[in-house]
Protein backbone atom coordinates (compact mmCIF):
# COMPACT_ATOMS: atom_id res chain seq x y z
CA UNK A 1 0.00 0.00 0.00
CA UNK A 2 2.80 2.46 0.81
CA UNK A 3 4.12 3.91 -2.21
CA UNK A 4 7.89 3.99 -3.05
CA UNK A 5 9.55 7.53 -2.16
CA UNK A 6 11.39 7.86 -5.39
CA UNK A 7 9.86 10.48 -7.01
CA UNK A 8 11.33 12.89 -4.33
CA UNK A 9 13.50 15.62 -5.21
CA UNK A 10 15.97 16.43 -2.68
CA UNK A 11 17.79 19.29 -4.49
CA UNK A 12 14.48 20.94 -4.89
CA UNK A 13 12.89 22.73 -1.76
CA UNK A 14 9.24 24.19 -2.61
CA UNK A 15 8.24 24.94 0.89
CA UNK A 16 10.74 26.50 3.14
CA UNK A 17 9.50 27.70 6.12
CA UNK A 18 12.46 29.80 9.08
CA UNK A 19 11.53 30.43 12.81
CA UNK A 20 7.89 31.34 12.03
CA UNK A 21 5.62 33.01 14.79
CA UNK A 22 2.24 33.12 15.01
CA UNK A 23 0.05 34.22 18.07
CA UNK A 24 -3.54 35.15 18.20
CA UNK A 25 -3.84 37.55 21.14
CA UNK A 26 -2.55 35.68 24.35
CA UNK A 27 -2.51 32.46 22.35
CA UNK A 28 0.90 31.87 21.31
CA UNK A 29 -0.06 29.27 18.44
CA UNK A 30 3.45 29.03 16.21
CA UNK A 31 6.53 29.53 17.72
CA UNK A 32 9.47 29.01 15.60
CA UNK A 33 8.76 26.55 13.04
CA UNK A 34 11.47 25.56 10.24
CA UNK A 35 10.91 23.03 7.61
CA UNK A 36 11.82 22.66 4.24
CA UNK A 37 9.35 20.40 1.86
CA UNK A 38 11.10 18.79 -1.43
CA UNK A 39 9.39 18.40 -4.91
CA UNK A 40 7.14 15.93 -5.27
CA UNK A 41 7.10 14.58 -1.43
CA UNK A 42 4.10 13.98 0.65
CA UNK A 43 4.89 15.36 4.30
CA UNK A 44 2.15 14.49 6.50
CA UNK A 45 2.10 17.15 9.78
CA UNK A 46 0.74 15.16 13.18
CA UNK A 47 0.20 17.46 16.19
CA UNK A 48 -2.94 17.46 18.81
CA UNK A 49 -6.00 19.73 18.33
CA UNK A 50 -5.03 23.45 18.23
CA UNK A 51 -1.86 23.30 18.01
CA UNK A 52 -1.52 25.58 14.72
CA UNK A 53 -1.92 22.98 12.11
CA UNK A 54 -4.22 24.29 9.79
CA UNK A 55 -3.05 28.31 11.03
CA UNK A 56 0.16 26.70 9.26
CA UNK A 57 -1.33 25.81 6.21
CA UNK A 58 -3.44 28.89 6.02
CA UNK A 59 -0.22 31.02 6.47
CA UNK A 60 1.56 28.89 3.74
CA UNK A 61 -1.74 29.87 1.14
CA UNK A 62 -1.75 33.75 2.25
CA UNK A 63 -5.16 33.45 4.22
CA UNK A 64 -3.08 33.99 7.15
CA UNK A 65 -0.17 36.43 7.98
CA UNK A 66 2.74 35.32 10.45
CA UNK A 67 4.06 37.67 12.90
CA UNK A 68 7.65 36.97 12.58
CA UNK A 69 9.53 34.29 10.28
CA UNK A 70 9.64 33.53 6.46
CA UNK A 71 6.98 31.33 4.91
CA UNK A 72 8.55 31.02 1.10
CA UNK A 73 6.45 28.73 -1.23
CA UNK A 74 7.80 27.58 -4.96
CA UNK A 75 10.86 30.25 -3.87
CA UNK A 76 7.96 33.37 -3.28
CA UNK A 77 8.09 35.01 0.09
CA UNK A 78 4.36 34.88 0.76
CA UNK A 79 3.85 37.76 3.08
CA UNK A 80 5.86 39.93 0.97
CA UNK A 81 3.46 39.20 -2.51
CA UNK A 82 1.14 41.70 -4.26
CA UNK A 83 -2.28 41.04 -4.45
CA UNK A 84 -1.34 39.87 -7.93
CA UNK A 85 1.08 37.79 -7.68
CA UNK A 86 -0.42 36.12 -4.36
CA UNK A 87 -3.04 35.26 -6.69
CA UNK A 88 -0.73 33.98 -9.19
CA UNK A 89 0.80 31.70 -6.27
CA UNK A 90 -2.89 30.56 -5.27
CA UNK A 91 -3.29 29.23 -8.67
CA UNK A 92 -0.67 26.97 -7.93
CA UNK A 93 -2.22 25.58 -4.49
CA UNK A 94 -5.20 23.24 -3.94
CA UNK A 95 -6.16 23.76 -0.93
CA UNK A 96 -8.72 21.02 0.84
CA UNK A 97 -10.20 22.35 3.40
CA UNK A 98 -11.20 20.72 7.00
CA UNK A 99 -14.83 20.83 6.43
CA UNK A 100 -14.84 20.62 2.16
CA UNK A 101 -16.03 24.23 2.16
CA UNK A 102 -17.96 23.72 -1.41
CA UNK A 103 -20.21 26.58 -2.29
CA UNK A 104 -23.69 25.36 -1.51
CA UNK A 105 -25.32 27.33 -4.34
CA UNK A 106 -24.20 25.65 -6.40
CA UNK A 107 -24.07 22.24 -7.95
CA UNK A 108 -20.91 19.29 -7.72
CA UNK A 109 -20.50 20.52 -11.53
CA UNK A 110 -20.76 24.42 -10.78
CA UNK A 111 -18.57 23.89 -7.63
CA UNK A 112 -15.76 22.23 -9.54
CA UNK A 113 -16.19 24.72 -12.83
CA UNK A 114 -16.51 27.89 -10.53
CA UNK A 115 -12.38 28.76 -10.37
CA UNK A 116 -11.86 27.37 -14.31
CA UNK A 117 -13.99 29.35 -16.13
CA UNK A 118 -12.95 32.67 -13.94
CA UNK A 119 -9.36 32.18 -14.94
CA UNK A 120 -9.35 30.93 -18.56
CA UNK A 121 -12.08 33.21 -19.75
CA UNK A 122 -11.45 31.43 -23.24
CA UNK A 123 -12.23 28.21 -22.56
CA UNK A 124 -15.58 26.53 -23.57
CA UNK A 125 -18.52 25.17 -22.00
CA UNK A 126 -17.37 21.80 -23.95
CA UNK A 127 -13.84 22.12 -22.62
CA UNK A 128 -14.99 23.20 -19.18
CA UNK A 129 -17.08 20.28 -19.12
CA UNK A 130 -14.58 17.82 -20.18
CA UNK A 131 -12.23 19.10 -17.66
CA UNK A 132 -15.09 18.35 -14.69
CA UNK A 133 -15.49 15.29 -15.61
CA UNK A 134 -11.92 14.16 -16.00
CA UNK A 135 -11.52 15.21 -12.56
CA UNK A 136 -14.82 14.10 -11.05
CA UNK A 137 -13.69 10.56 -12.50
CA UNK A 138 -10.24 10.75 -11.11
CA UNK A 139 -12.19 11.09 -7.64
CA UNK A 140 -14.98 8.79 -8.56
CA UNK A 141 -17.86 10.59 -8.42
CA UNK A 142 -18.79 11.22 -11.95
CA UNK A 143 -22.41 10.99 -11.36
CA UNK A 144 -22.72 13.32 -8.66
CA UNK A 145 -22.43 16.30 -10.87
CA UNK A 146 -26.20 17.88 -10.58
CA UNK A 147 -26.15 17.43 -7.12
CA UNK A 148 -26.03 19.86 -4.41
CA UNK A 149 -23.33 19.63 -1.69
CA UNK A 150 -25.74 19.09 0.89
CA UNK A 151 -27.01 16.09 -0.90
CA UNK A 152 -23.52 13.94 -0.37
CA UNK A 153 -22.13 12.23 2.48
CA UNK A 154 -18.60 13.81 4.42
CA UNK A 155 -16.45 11.42 2.35
CA UNK A 156 -18.55 12.09 -0.86
CA UNK A 157 -17.86 15.83 -0.11
CA UNK A 158 -14.32 15.42 1.21
CA UNK A 159 -13.24 14.00 -2.62
CA UNK A 160 -15.20 16.49 -4.15
CA UNK A 161 -13.06 19.56 -2.40
CA UNK A 162 -10.46 17.52 -3.49
CA UNK A 163 -11.76 17.63 -7.18
CA UNK A 164 -12.35 21.50 -7.27
CA UNK A 165 -8.26 21.96 -6.48
CA UNK A 166 -7.24 19.23 -8.60
CA UNK A 167 -9.21 21.16 -11.63
CA UNK A 168 -6.46 23.79 -11.77
CA UNK A 169 -3.70 21.47 -11.74
CA UNK A 170 -1.72 22.61 -8.41
CA UNK A 171 1.85 21.71 -7.77
CA UNK A 172 1.07 21.56 -3.95
CA UNK A 173 -1.79 20.13 -2.64
CA UNK A 174 -2.54 20.99 1.12
CA UNK A 175 -4.77 19.00 3.15
CA UNK A 176 -6.22 19.62 6.46
CA UNK A 177 -7.79 16.88 8.26
CA UNK A 178 -8.86 14.65 4.66
CA UNK A 179 -10.10 11.75 6.73
CA UNK A 180 -11.46 13.35 9.85
CA UNK A 181 -15.00 12.16 10.95
CA UNK A 182 -15.05 9.28 8.24
CA UNK A 183 -15.44 5.68 8.66
CA UNK A 184 -11.73 3.89 8.15
CA UNK A 185 -12.73 2.00 4.63
CA UNK A 186 -13.80 5.52 2.92
CA UNK A 187 -10.39 6.72 5.13
CA UNK A 188 -8.82 4.41 3.37
CA UNK A 189 -10.59 5.77 -0.06
CA UNK A 190 -9.45 9.02 0.49
CA UNK A 191 -5.59 8.13 1.16
CA UNK A 192 -5.51 5.82 -1.90
CA UNK A 193 -6.86 9.04 -3.71
CA UNK A 194 -4.56 11.29 -2.21
CA UNK A 195 -1.44 8.89 -3.15
CA UNK A 196 -2.74 8.44 -6.71
CA UNK A 197 -3.05 12.38 -7.06
CA UNK A 198 0.55 12.57 -6.15
CA UNK A 199 1.56 10.20 -9.02
CA UNK A 200 -1.16 11.22 -11.41
CA UNK A 201 -0.27 15.31 -11.06
CA UNK A 202 2.88 15.02 -9.70
CA UNK A 203 2.46 17.60 -6.90
CA UNK A 204 3.87 18.05 -3.29
CA UNK A 205 1.65 17.60 -0.87
CA UNK A 206 1.29 18.80 3.02
CA UNK A 207 -1.12 16.37 4.82
CA UNK A 208 -2.60 17.53 8.16
CA UNK A 209 -3.82 14.43 10.03
CA UNK A 210 -4.95 12.69 13.76
CA UNK A 211 -5.41 9.77 11.79
CA UNK A 212 -2.39 7.74 11.80
CA UNK A 213 -3.18 5.01 9.13
CA UNK A 214 -3.62 8.24 6.97
CA UNK A 215 0.16 9.63 8.53
CA UNK A 216 1.55 5.90 7.63
CA UNK A 217 0.02 5.11 4.15
CA UNK A 218 0.84 8.31 2.28
CA UNK A 219 3.27 10.22 4.07
CA UNK A 220 6.84 10.36 2.96
CA UNK A 221 7.95 12.07 6.15
CA UNK A 222 6.34 13.08 8.93
CA UNK A 223 6.76 15.94 10.47
CA UNK A 224 5.15 16.24 14.67
CA UNK A 225 3.69 19.77 16.30
CA UNK A 226 4.37 19.92 19.98
CA UNK A 227 4.15 23.08 21.38
CA UNK A 228 4.40 25.61 18.36
CA UNK A 229 7.22 23.96 16.91
CA UNK A 230 7.97 20.78 14.71
CA UNK A 231 9.74 18.34 17.44
CA UNK A 232 9.99 15.34 15.82
CA UNK A 233 10.69 14.95 11.45
CA UNK A 234 11.07 11.75 9.90
CA UNK A 235 10.23 8.58 8.68
CA UNK A 236 6.82 7.36 10.48
CA UNK A 237 9.03 4.35 11.79
CA UNK A 238 10.94 6.44 13.36
CA UNK A 239 8.77 9.28 14.83
CA UNK A 240 6.29 7.51 15.25
CA UNK A 241 6.35 3.96 15.57
CA UNK A 242 9.42 3.93 17.40
CA UNK A 243 9.49 6.86 19.25
CA UNK A 244 10.73 7.93 22.61
CA UNK A 245 8.72 10.66 23.28
CA UNK A 246 6.30 10.43 26.09
CA UNK A 247 4.09 12.91 24.28
CA UNK A 248 4.07 11.04 21.14
CA UNK A 249 4.27 7.60 22.23
CA UNK A 250 0.19 8.76 24.34
CA UNK A 251 -0.69 10.29 21.31
CA UNK A 252 0.52 6.82 19.26
CA UNK A 253 -1.40 4.70 22.09
CA UNK A 254 -4.32 6.63 22.39
CA UNK A 255 -4.58 6.62 17.87
CA UNK A 256 -4.98 2.38 18.52
CA UNK A 257 -7.31 2.58 21.65
CA UNK A 258 -10.19 3.76 20.21
CA UNK B 1 -15.22 44.45 20.16
CA UNK B 2 -16.17 47.39 22.05
CA UNK B 3 -14.71 50.94 22.03
CA UNK B 4 -12.01 51.47 25.17
CA UNK B 5 -11.23 55.19 25.66
CA UNK B 6 -7.83 54.64 25.17
CA UNK B 7 -5.49 54.88 28.41
CA UNK B 8 -7.97 53.52 30.93
CA UNK B 9 -9.38 50.63 28.90
CA UNK B 10 -12.49 51.27 30.54
CA UNK B 11 -15.55 50.80 28.29
CA UNK B 12 -17.06 54.13 27.41
CA UNK B 13 -21.14 52.99 27.37
CA UNK B 14 -22.35 49.77 28.15
CA UNK B 15 -21.49 47.09 26.43
CA UNK B 16 -23.82 46.91 24.12
CA UNK B 17 -23.73 49.88 23.50
CA UNK B 18 -20.12 50.14 22.54
CA UNK B 19 -20.66 47.23 19.81
CA UNK B 20 -23.09 49.00 18.18
CA UNK B 21 -20.86 52.22 17.48
CA UNK B 22 -18.15 49.78 16.28
CA UNK B 23 -20.41 48.44 14.12
CA UNK B 24 -21.38 51.35 12.55
CA UNK B 25 -17.69 52.64 12.50
CA UNK B 26 -16.86 49.31 10.99
CA UNK B 27 -19.69 49.80 8.37
CA UNK B 28 -18.16 53.12 7.14
CA UNK B 29 -14.69 51.11 6.40
CA UNK B 30 -16.35 48.28 4.73
CA UNK B 31 -18.42 51.13 2.47
CA UNK B 32 -14.82 52.60 2.03
CA UNK B 33 -13.82 49.32 0.60
CA UNK B 34 -16.59 49.06 -1.37
CA UNK B 35 -15.79 51.86 -3.57
CA UNK B 36 -12.19 50.54 -4.06
CA UNK B 37 -13.29 47.81 -5.62
CA UNK B 38 -16.61 48.24 -7.06
CA UNK B 39 -15.12 50.19 -9.87
CA UNK B 40 -11.95 48.10 -10.59
CA UNK B 41 -12.56 45.14 -13.79
CA UNK B 42 -13.24 42.39 -14.00
CA UNK B 43 -17.34 43.19 -13.30
CA UNK B 44 -19.47 40.09 -12.33
CA UNK B 45 -22.27 41.11 -14.95
CA UNK B 46 -23.71 38.00 -14.80
CA UNK B 47 -23.64 37.45 -11.12
CA UNK B 48 -25.29 41.34 -10.62
CA UNK B 49 -27.96 40.28 -12.63
CA UNK B 50 -28.61 37.28 -10.96
CA UNK B 51 -28.75 39.35 -7.49
CA UNK B 52 -31.12 41.65 -8.60
CA UNK B 53 -33.20 38.90 -9.76
CA UNK B 54 -33.19 37.59 -6.11
CA UNK B 55 -33.52 40.92 -4.48
CA UNK B 56 -36.94 41.46 -7.15
CA UNK B 57 -37.96 37.42 -6.16
CA UNK B 58 -37.79 37.91 -2.71
CA UNK B 59 -39.34 40.89 -1.82
CA UNK B 60 -42.14 40.91 -4.95
CA UNK B 61 -44.86 39.44 -3.01
CA UNK B 62 -44.93 41.06 0.53
CA UNK B 63 -44.11 44.69 -1.77
CA UNK B 64 -47.05 44.16 -3.51
CA UNK B 65 -49.41 43.02 -0.71
CA UNK B 66 -48.22 45.61 1.66
CA UNK B 67 -48.61 48.25 -1.16
CA UNK B 68 -51.74 47.59 -1.88
CA UNK B 69 -53.06 46.92 1.82
CA UNK B 70 -51.27 50.66 2.38
CA UNK B 71 -53.35 52.35 -0.29
CA UNK B 72 -56.55 51.67 1.11
CA UNK B 73 -55.86 51.65 4.69
CA UNK B 74 -54.78 55.16 4.37
CA UNK B 75 -57.42 56.73 1.60
CA UNK B 76 -59.86 55.28 4.13
CA UNK B 77 -58.60 56.38 7.48
CA UNK B 78 -57.77 60.04 5.67
CA UNK B 79 -61.13 60.36 4.37
CA UNK B 80 -63.16 61.52 7.94
CA UNK B 81 -60.69 64.04 8.72
CA UNK B 82 -60.80 65.74 5.16
CA UNK B 83 -64.60 65.38 5.25
CA UNK B 84 -65.05 67.24 7.98
CA UNK B 85 -63.93 70.66 5.74
CA UNK B 86 -66.16 68.92 3.19
CA UNK B 87 -62.35 68.58 1.00
CA UNK B 88 -62.97 65.05 0.17
CA UNK B 89 -61.87 66.01 -3.44
CA UNK B 90 -58.39 65.91 -2.03
CA UNK B 91 -58.06 63.05 -1.33
CA UNK B 92 -56.03 61.76 -3.95
CA UNK B 93 -53.29 64.33 -3.73
CA UNK B 94 -53.09 64.44 -0.38
CA UNK B 95 -52.64 60.29 -0.87
CA UNK B 96 -50.37 60.82 -3.49
CA UNK B 97 -48.17 63.50 -1.50
CA UNK B 98 -48.08 60.78 1.45
CA UNK B 99 -47.39 58.18 -0.86
CA UNK B 100 -44.79 59.35 -3.07
CA UNK B 101 -43.09 61.55 -0.83
CA UNK B 102 -42.85 59.34 2.35
CA UNK B 103 -44.40 56.01 2.28
CA UNK B 104 -43.22 53.85 -0.66
CA UNK B 105 -39.84 54.74 0.24
CA UNK B 106 -39.81 53.77 3.49
CA UNK B 107 -42.05 50.80 3.62
CA UNK B 108 -40.15 49.32 0.34
CA UNK B 109 -36.75 49.61 2.85
CA UNK B 110 -38.29 48.19 5.48
CA UNK B 111 -39.63 45.66 4.01
CA UNK B 112 -36.11 44.57 1.88
CA UNK B 113 -34.25 44.76 4.82
CA UNK B 114 -36.53 42.76 6.66
CA UNK B 115 -36.48 40.18 3.50
CA UNK B 116 -32.95 40.50 1.87
CA UNK B 117 -31.13 42.47 4.36
CA UNK B 118 -31.51 39.14 6.68
CA UNK B 119 -31.16 36.78 3.80
CA UNK B 120 -27.66 38.58 2.61
CA UNK B 121 -26.04 38.50 6.00
CA UNK B 122 -27.28 34.61 6.46
CA UNK B 123 -26.10 33.50 2.92
CA UNK B 124 -22.69 35.46 3.41
CA UNK B 125 -22.46 34.34 7.19
CA UNK B 126 -22.82 30.68 6.89
CA UNK B 127 -19.90 30.94 3.88
CA UNK B 128 -17.61 32.40 6.26
CA UNK B 129 -18.34 29.89 8.85
CA UNK B 130 -18.37 27.51 6.55
CA UNK B 131 -14.74 28.69 5.05
CA UNK B 132 -16.62 29.16 1.46
CA UNK B 133 -14.91 32.31 1.19
CA UNK B 134 -11.63 31.22 2.34
CA UNK B 135 -11.94 28.55 -0.49
CA UNK B 136 -12.79 31.44 -3.05
CA UNK B 137 -10.02 33.05 -1.63
CA UNK B 138 -7.34 30.50 -2.59
CA UNK B 139 -8.88 29.66 -6.04
CA UNK B 140 -7.41 33.46 -6.50
CA UNK B 141 -10.98 34.59 -7.18
CA UNK B 142 -11.79 38.00 -4.60
CA UNK B 143 -15.00 37.39 -2.51
CA UNK B 144 -15.48 40.79 -2.07
CA UNK B 145 -15.72 41.12 -5.45
CA UNK B 146 -17.96 38.23 -6.25
CA UNK B 147 -20.25 38.32 -3.42
CA UNK B 148 -20.04 41.76 -1.63
CA UNK B 149 -19.77 44.55 -4.75
CA UNK B 150 -22.51 42.41 -6.72
CA UNK B 151 -24.88 42.19 -3.93
CA UNK B 152 -24.38 45.86 -2.82
CA UNK B 153 -25.17 46.63 -6.81
CA UNK B 154 -27.87 44.46 -6.79
CA UNK B 155 -29.68 46.09 -3.54
CA UNK B 156 -28.93 49.73 -4.94
CA UNK B 157 -30.14 49.42 -7.97
CA UNK B 158 -33.33 47.12 -7.40
CA UNK B 159 -34.43 49.49 -4.55
CA UNK B 160 -35.56 52.28 -6.80
CA UNK B 161 -37.48 50.23 -9.09
CA UNK B 162 -38.87 48.50 -6.42
CA UNK B 163 -39.99 51.78 -4.44
CA UNK B 164 -41.70 52.93 -7.94
CA UNK B 165 -43.67 49.57 -8.21
CA UNK B 166 -44.86 49.88 -4.44
CA UNK B 167 -46.34 53.31 -5.50
CA UNK B 168 -48.03 52.36 -7.98
CA UNK B 169 -49.29 49.79 -6.71
CA UNK B 170 -50.96 51.30 -3.59
CA UNK B 171 -52.23 54.02 -5.88
CA UNK B 172 -54.16 51.65 -7.39
CA UNK B 173 -55.07 50.80 -3.50
CA UNK B 174 -56.29 54.22 -2.98
CA UNK B 175 -57.89 54.68 -6.46
CA UNK B 176 -60.10 51.40 -5.08
CA UNK B 177 -61.21 53.02 -2.08
CA UNK B 178 -61.74 56.65 -3.61
CA UNK B 179 -63.39 54.51 -6.36
CA UNK B 180 -65.97 52.72 -3.99
CA UNK B 181 -67.04 56.00 -2.05
CA UNK B 182 -66.74 59.03 -4.68
CA UNK B 183 -67.22 57.66 -8.07
CA UNK B 184 -64.06 58.94 -9.48
CA UNK B 185 -62.75 57.55 -12.57
CA UNK B 186 -59.68 56.28 -12.90
CA UNK B 187 -58.16 59.11 -15.40
CA UNK B 188 -59.36 61.90 -12.80
CA UNK B 189 -58.31 60.19 -10.28
CA UNK B 190 -54.81 60.33 -10.94
CA UNK B 191 -54.46 63.64 -12.45
CA UNK B 192 -56.01 64.85 -9.31
CA UNK B 193 -53.30 63.23 -7.51
CA UNK B 194 -50.48 63.87 -10.15
CA UNK B 195 -51.32 67.72 -9.53
CA UNK B 196 -49.20 68.23 -6.24
CA UNK B 197 -46.23 66.44 -7.45
CA UNK B 198 -43.25 67.25 -8.67
CA UNK B 199 -40.59 65.93 -10.27
CA UNK B 200 -38.87 67.11 -7.45
CA UNK B 201 -41.17 64.35 -4.92
CA UNK B 202 -40.01 61.70 -7.52
CA UNK B 203 -36.50 62.52 -8.02
CA UNK B 204 -36.24 62.49 -4.05
CA UNK B 205 -37.82 59.43 -3.17
CA UNK B 206 -35.84 57.48 -6.12
CA UNK B 207 -32.76 58.71 -4.73
CA UNK B 208 -33.58 58.14 -1.37
CA UNK B 209 -34.69 54.28 -2.45
CA UNK B 210 -31.00 54.17 -4.09
CA UNK B 211 -29.67 55.41 -0.45
CA UNK B 212 -31.31 52.85 1.62
CA UNK B 213 -30.54 49.81 -0.71
CA UNK B 214 -27.29 50.70 -0.85
CA UNK B 215 -27.79 50.48 3.36
CA UNK B 216 -29.42 47.30 3.62
CA UNK B 217 -26.61 45.90 1.07
CA UNK B 218 -23.46 47.08 2.46
CA UNK B 219 -25.18 46.07 6.27
CA UNK B 220 -26.08 42.55 5.58
CA UNK B 221 -22.35 41.88 3.46
CA UNK B 222 -20.42 43.58 6.09
CA UNK B 223 -22.27 41.41 9.26
CA UNK B 224 -22.48 38.40 6.81
CA UNK B 225 -18.36 38.81 5.97
CA UNK B 226 -17.35 38.83 9.35
CA UNK B 227 -19.52 36.61 11.33
CA UNK B 228 -17.66 34.87 13.84
CA UNK B 229 -19.03 31.84 16.37
CA UNK B 230 -20.13 29.40 13.82
CA UNK B 231 -23.57 28.93 13.15
CA UNK B 232 -24.72 30.87 16.17
CA UNK B 233 -23.04 33.79 14.32
CA UNK B 234 -25.24 32.94 11.74
CA UNK B 235 -28.49 33.58 13.37
CA UNK B 236 -26.77 36.87 14.84
CA UNK B 237 -25.50 38.27 11.65
CA UNK B 238 -29.15 37.69 10.06
CA UNK B 239 -30.71 39.40 12.80
CA UNK B 240 -28.13 42.45 12.84
CA UNK B 241 -28.19 42.99 9.69
CA UNK B 242 -31.86 43.91 9.96
CA UNK B 243 -31.22 46.07 13.05
CA UNK B 244 -28.46 48.18 12.27
CA UNK B 245 -30.17 49.08 8.48
CA UNK B 246 -33.45 50.23 9.64
CA UNK B 247 -31.58 52.42 12.39
CA UNK B 248 -29.31 53.61 9.51
CA UNK B 249 -32.88 53.77 7.54
CA UNK B 250 -34.48 55.98 9.90
CA UNK B 251 -31.54 58.20 9.99
CA UNK B 252 -30.73 58.80 6.45
CA UNK B 253 -34.78 59.63 6.28
CA UNK B 254 -34.44 62.16 8.78
CA UNK B 255 -31.72 64.17 6.81
CA UNK B 256 -32.72 63.62 3.24
CA UNK B 257 -36.22 64.88 4.18
CA UNK B 258 -34.18 67.86 5.25
CA UNK B 259 -31.98 68.84 2.75
CA UNK B 260 -35.03 67.76 0.06
CA UNK B 261 -37.12 70.63 2.07
CA UNK B 262 -34.01 73.13 1.42
CA UNK B 263 -34.53 72.59 -2.11
CA UNK B 264 -38.31 72.59 -2.30
CA UNK B 265 -38.49 76.18 -1.14
N1 LIG C 1 -8.60 33.35 12.83
C1 LIG C 1 -8.29 33.05 14.11
N2 LIG C 1 -8.47 33.96 15.09
C2 LIG C 1 -8.16 33.68 16.37
N3 LIG C 1 -7.65 32.52 16.78
C3 LIG C 1 -7.45 31.57 15.86
C4 LIG C 1 -7.76 31.78 14.47
N4 LIG C 1 -7.45 30.66 13.78
C5 LIG C 1 -6.97 29.80 14.70
N5 LIG C 1 -6.96 30.33 15.93
C6 LIG C 1 -6.47 29.69 17.14
O1 LIG C 1 -5.24 29.09 16.86
C7 LIG C 1 -5.14 27.85 17.49
C8 LIG C 1 -4.75 26.79 16.48
O2 LIG C 1 -5.82 26.63 15.57
P1 LIG C 1 -5.78 25.58 14.40
O3 LIG C 1 -7.10 25.66 13.71
O4 LIG C 1 -4.58 25.79 13.58
O5 LIG C 1 -5.65 24.20 15.16
P2 LIG C 1 -5.46 22.77 14.53
O6 LIG C 1 -4.11 22.32 14.91
O7 LIG C 1 -5.78 22.82 13.09
O8 LIG C 1 -6.55 21.96 15.32
P3 LIG C 1 -7.60 20.86 14.78
O9 LIG C 1 -6.85 19.61 14.71
O10 LIG C 1 -8.64 20.84 15.83
O11 LIG C 1 -8.10 21.34 13.47
C9 LIG C 1 -6.44 27.58 18.19
O12 LIG C 1 -6.28 27.83 19.56
C10 LIG C 1 -7.39 28.57 17.57
O13 LIG C 1 -8.29 29.02 18.55
MG1 LIG D 1 -7.39 22.28 11.89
Amino acid sequence: MKKSSNHIDKDNVVVTIRDLYKSFGENHVLRGVDLDIYQGETLVVLGRSGTGKSVLIKIMAGLLKQDTGMMKVLGQEVDKLSVKELDALRLKIGFSFQHSALYDSMTVGENLAFPLQRHNKTLSAAEVNKAVQQVLEAVGLAKAIHQLPAELSGGQRKRIGIARTLIMQPAIMLYDEPTAGLDPITSMDINNLINKVQEQYHTTSVVITHDLTCAKVVGDRIAILLEGQFAHIGAFETVVENTTDPQVQSFYDYNFID
Amino acid sequence: MRVKSKKSGKQVFSRQLDAFFMDIYAIGQFTGRFFKEAFLPPYEWKEIIRQCYMVGYKSLALVSVTSFVTGIVFTKQSRPSLAEFGATSWLPSLVAIAIIRALAPLVTALIAAGKVGSNIGAELGSMRVTEQIEAMEVSAVNPFRYLVVTRVMATTFMLPLLMLYMALIAMMGAYLNVHQNEQTSLVSFFENAFEQISFLDIFSSTFKSLIFGFTIGIVGCYKGYYTTQGTQGVGKAANSAVVISMFLIFIEEIIIVQVVNWFRI
